[in-house]
């Protein structure tokens, strides 16, 4: 098991050396210079040059990749250029937040989603399985911000029960700050959830069919032990899988909806640096959600090497 | 598949192709859903290649007389903040979805099956940069990779197809490669090669041709999501540019209207759902007949 968790660390830190010279080459498909589109229209030529200086434009490809990893391995992401602050300042109050609901959203689409599929594999073909299958293929389908515009029409507009949008911290003020969550991290968690449902769904399906459950259920045992024990524990490769893919998915869509609820998280720190073409920003943006992610992954690697000792000798 | 056909194909004549293709398309269409879906498809592309003639009015016609003006007799969906006709921009809105949902899953399936073709093929050192390229794209998320890929390019069609492009390129490649890992051992393969033929040979006529089947499903199930992207770029402003009739866009700038006009918003949001839903559903029914081993995984 040491070994196999070494050598998936040794992996991802390999894909994250290749993240942040991806993100890095980002720069170079701007067209045009970027320190002109940083600083506008305005600029005198020996602004601009003086910019490109301080950006460490004007020198050599990899001399400039390897300073900017370097300082980005410190905390040390440059200064943004809009908001004319360290980056590592602005993601220190941006990316808990995204972090905060994207948490939410895990727990929920995770419980809600595997539950969900559950029922749908006992009951296969009954009423509640038709209708959770055709609401989660919905689920798939749907855009979170039309979820998010839904939400705000009925819930705030209508009936007047949740705030509009914004943002409260938890630690000020608990109470709000679930108020204005709730419908953000529900738009955020029913593709999770829809997709959970389905993948626990059809692979609980797949194992129903064995052998070791036809054993398990005529040596007598109770349906909730031959269902958590026996086939959900053997289900859970796929779902597993899935988790990690989550995780990728739910900081996907904390930039629709952080956009929509007006969230100060990464999502719309990264909407609004599009805008502004603050491409320091989006870099460091790209390298630092990359390094969660490839934390999340390794995390769920080394859970299935828990999982299927199989996995530990590929 | 009936038992007696593999019985026939012994005695008899191996079944032709055409008999495969209909086989397949039986099984598709066994469920109504799979039906439903084609037909809204169906509907929706005929809306689109013929916008011009079935919408009442030009996409960009302002009439800033009739502004923000309620459902009616002369604008069924009623007009938009700028006077133009909502019905006519929903239409429209169809030819965009549609294009990018076509053309970035092809862009996206051609860069990556090669990819993919390649790692798998020659393995080694060639599979493992390739590869390791894939995983770095494969742990962003796509969102936040079209977001800076659109950034870096400026909005607009051509950075929308490219940004959705590679953001679903990795799993084509992943897919391809694992295919053509377990294929090449086959003993077509070592026969193709024994008789002569190249490398890139047995790749484009040996190879690719018996793995494209998982690829065509792949690609089904991506047209909603590629529509779904597009739609959500355009929604944030950084996609498709204003005034082009997209439904992202519909969205984005109806939004402020929803509380005297909420079918400003809903109309494009709904259309995108059933759209999505409708290739998900033929999606799905071209998964049960091509590949049943891959439900539930894609």
């Amino acid at each position: 098991m040491a070994s196999f968790i070494i050598r998936r660390i040794l992996l991802t830190i390999l894909v994250l050396i290749i993240i942040s010279f991806l993100s890095f080459l980002l720069l170079y498909i701007m067209p045009g210079d970027p320190a002109a589109a940083a600083l506008g229209l305005s600029a005198t030529p020996a602004q601009i040059e003086a910019y490109r200086h301080e950006l460490w434009l004007d020198r050599p490809f990899m001399v400039q990749y390897f300073h900017w990893v370097g300082n980005a391995v410190r905390g040390d992401f440059g200064e943004s250029i809009a908001y004319k602050e360290p980056i590592s300042t602005i993601f220190k109050q941006s990316l808990p937040i995204t972090l905060y609901l994207s948490m939410w959203a895990f727990i929920l689409s995770t419980i809600l989603g595997i539950s969900a599929g559950i029922i749908c594999a006992i009951r296969r073909g009954g009423l509640l399985d038709q209708v959770i299958s055709v609401m989660a293929n919905i689920g798939i389908a749907v855009p979170i911000f039309f979820l998010g515009i839904l939400g705000i029409y009925f819930f705030a507009l209508k009936l007047n029960w949740l705030p509009i949008m914004g943002w409260t911290s938890p630690t000020d003020n608990f109470i709000e700050s679930s108020r204005q969550a709730l419908m953000p991290v529900i738009a955020l968690s029913v593709p999770g959830i829809a997709m959970m449902a389905r993948q626990t769904r059809s692979s609980m399906l797949e194992v129903i069919r064995q052998d070791y459950l036809r054993t398990a259920w005529s040596k007598g045992l109770k349906e909730r032990q031959v269902i958590i024990r026996h086939a959900l524990k053997n289900a859970l490769i796929p779902i597993v899988t899935l988790l990690g893919l989550q995780v990728r998915t739910l900081v996907g869509g904390s930039v629709v909806v952080e956009q929509v609820f007006n969230i100060p998280g990464m999502g719309r720190l990264l909407v609004y640096s599009a805008f502004s073409k603050d491409f320091i920003i989006i870099q460091a943006g790209v390298l630092l959600i990359g390094a969660v992610v490839c934390l999340a992954n390794l995390l769920v690697d080394i859970s299935y090497g828990w999982l299927d000792p199989r996995v530990r000798y590929d | 598949m009936p038992d007696n056909t593999n019985a026939l194909a012994i005695t008899e004549k191996p079944p032709k192709r055409v008999s495969e293709l209909r086989r397949t398309l039986r099984v598709m269409f066994d469920r109504p859903v799979v039906i439903g879906g084609a037909v809204v498809i169906v509907f929706m592309v005929i809306l689109a290649i013929f916008a011009p003639l079935i919408a009442p009015y030009p996409p960009n016609d302002q009439n800033l007389m009739a502004t923000l003006q309620s459902p009616s007799h002369a604008h069924w969906l009623g007009t938009d903040e700028l006077g133009r006709d909502f019905l006519t921009r929903v239409i429209y809105g169809a030819q965009i979805s549609l294009l990018v949902g076509v053309v970035a899953v092809s862009l996206a399936g051609a860069v990556g099956m090669v990819l993919g073709l390649i790692a798998g093929y020659f393995g080694g050192w060639v599979s493992n940069i390739i590869m390791r390229f894939i995983d770095a794209l494969l742990a962003l998320p796509p969102m936040v990779l079209m977001l800076a890929i659109a950034a870096m390019l400026g909005g607009g069609l051509k950075t929308v197809l490219i940004a959705i492009g590679i953001a679903m390129m990795p799993t084509y490649c992943r897919l391809m490669c694992g295919q053509v890992l377990s294929l090449k051992g086959n003993d077509y393969v070592t026969a193709a090669r024994a008789g002569g033929a190249g490398n890139l040979r047995i790749m484009f006529r040996h190879l690719l041709p018996n793995s494209l089947a998982p690829m065509m499903v792949l690609m089904s199930v991506n047209l909603g999501t590629a529509i779904l992207m597009e739609a959500t770029l355009s929604y944030l402003g950084i996609g498709i540019l204003p005034p082009a009739a997209t439904w992202g866009i519909e969205v984005s700038s109806g939004q402020r209207f929803i509380l005297s006009h909420p079918i400003l918003p809903f109309a494009p949001c709904i259309a995108i759902t059933i759209l999505v839903l409708a290739f998900n559903m033929v999606g799905d029914g071209l998964r049960d007949a091509l590949d049943p081993r891959l439900r539930g995984t894609l």
